[in-house]
């Protein structure tokens, strides 16, 4: 059996619909990535070890095991505590939670690499400690890790495949279904291969516009 | 309790860092309108005098009072939190390096704390930005990032940021020490007219001719004590100390 790209055109609406989940799907964990990532720097480094201490043992766990079990977990394992999650929510979850706390690491280090100059600056003028962290260190702390966190959430759209296992019919679970049906296996996983490269590259663009929205401020 | 007296009053002010005592017992009244220069070696506790005022650098012993309020009051945290957030309101501080926020623009830089303390409207900011960048001659930058201006013109905007509180006392931490010489004057100007409006200033510098030409009084300290204080012709002209005198000789010297 030779190679016959002519088995793709019936399965382009599969295609596009996993296009379409794959992107929803990485936007959505990007955004909880993010801003969970700023959330975990902040306690890591101001809140009181009651709260600290329980969360650096949870991002600890998201960080040591394999995303693939968390997302088991989730999926399969919450529902036997009473926690039904639909596939995509729990594919969110899983992938926004396992970048946030890889995102909070370089931002954390970002926030103690600001000047103290800026915090005392802030609260000379009278904000408080909270408002002086929103408004002053954390946006100079994220500006400063853009092009990291920018990596990060290159390493996300990939890593998005793996929820194909939990069920949510993104990219690479609509290329499976195609193969189900036509037993064309390297045809629609170069498929899927070129239309991951092309999301990439959109990610990319988009990754770049931010960063150059920040350009004047060095 | 006794009764204030002065604008500002620094009362038995005490402060260490473990067994290092940086601050020793030093007391010192700033009337209304009055500019106080304070002028000292490197680690006389200059600076730390100047921050306990804001409380930046918590005293451990003594009181700052402003203008019949007792800055470092003793309130359980939540409320001191608030107290002396409220305070800094009323007392501005300029830094020698500057400390302008990089991430913001110049207009930004003005108008964050107003906004977000004062509630003020987004027509009122930009009024208040245009005011203050007028009065320290930085209005054509308003729409500018702080990477993109001098040495010079950060500090007036810092100034500007600061004056945009309305404060009732400014702070200057050698605001000109970070300058190349050449940009230190447009600075000065800046805070000589600061002095004839009558703003209640008190200025740590290392330009002795700037502290006699607009300065009321002039406190010398070392060591964490006031050695000598009085007017400017007489700290200058004819200390009565010995240690103000060799300080006095060795800046010459270092200035030649
Ligand atoms: N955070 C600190 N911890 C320990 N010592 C400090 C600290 N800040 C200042 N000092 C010490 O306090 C003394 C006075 O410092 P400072 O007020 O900065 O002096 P000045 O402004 O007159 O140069 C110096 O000996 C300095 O080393
Ligand atoms: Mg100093």
């Amino acid at each position: 059996m030779g190679l016959d790209f002519s088995v793709i055109p019936p399965f382009y609406g599969t295609l596009l619909l996993g296009v379409l989940w794959t992107i929803a799907i990485t936007a959505a964990s990007a955004l909880l990535s993010f801003f969970g990532g700023i959330l975990l720097a902040v306690i890591a480094l101001y809140a009181p070890a009651i709260i600290r201490l329980p969360v650096r043992f949870i991002a600890w766990l998201f960080m040591g095991t394999p995303l693939l079990l968390q997302l088991f977990l989730i999926y399969f394992g919450l529902v036997q505590i009473g926690i039904d999650l639909p596939a995509f929510v729990a594919g969110v979850i899983g992938l926004g939670f396992h970048f946030a706390v890889y995102n909070s690491e370089l931002i954390q280090t970002a926030m103690l690499a600001v000047d103290k100059g800026q915090m005392e600056a802030a609260r000379t003028l009278g904000l408080s400690r909270r408002q002086a962290l929103v408004k002053v260190v954390v946006p100079q702390a994220v500006r400063d890790v853009l092009p990291p966190i920018g990596n990060n959430m290159i390493a996300l759209l990939k890593d998005s495949a793996l929820v194909s296992v939990i069920g949510v019919s993104e990219l690479t679970l609509s290329a499976q279904r195609a193969i189900g049906q036509t037993y064309r296996a390297f045809e629609f996983y170069a498929a899927a291969a070129v239309l991951y490269y092309i999301i990439n590259l959109g990610m990319e663009a988009v990754i770049r516009w931010f960063e150059n929205r920040n350009r004047l401020y060095r | 309790m006794t009764e204030t007296k002065s604008f500002v009053e620094i009362r038995h002010a005490q402060k260490s860092y473990g067994t290092l005592e940086v601050l020793k017992d030093i007391s010192l009244n700033v009337e209304r309108g009055q500019i106080v220069a304070i002028i000292g070696p490197s680690g006389s506790g200059k600076s730390t005098l100047l921050r306990a005022i804001n409380d930046l650098d918590p005293l451990t012993g003594g009181e700052v009072w402003l203008d019949g309020v007792q800055v470092n009051k003793n309130l359980p945290h939540n409320q001191y939190e608030k107290h002396i957030n409220q305070m800094r309101q009323d007392i501005g501080m300029v830094f020698q390096h500057f400390n302008l926020f990089p991430h913001l623009s110049v207009r930004d830089n003005v108008t964050m704390a107003p906004k977000l303390l004062k509630k003020i409207s987004d027509k009122e900011a930009d009024k208040l930005a245009e005011e203050q960048l007028d009065h320290v001659g930085m209005l054509e930058r308003i729409d500018y990032y702080p990477a993109q201006l001098s040495g010079g013109q950060k500090q007036r905007v810092a100034i500007a940021r600061a004056l945009a509180m309305k404060p009732k006392l400014m702070l200057f931490d050698e605001a000109t020490s970070a300058l190349d010489p050449e940009l230190v004057e447009e600075v000065n100007l800046v805070m000589k007219k600061l002095a004839q409006e009558h703003m209640t200033m008190i200025i740590v510098t290392h330009e002795m001719d700037f502290a006699a030409s607009v300065c009321d009084r002039v406190l010398f300290m070392d060591k964490g004590v006031v050695v000598e204080e009085g007017p400017p012709e007489q700290v200058f002209k004819n200390p009565t100390q010995e240690r103000t005198r060799n300080f006095l000789r060795k800046h010459l010297e270092g200035a030649k």
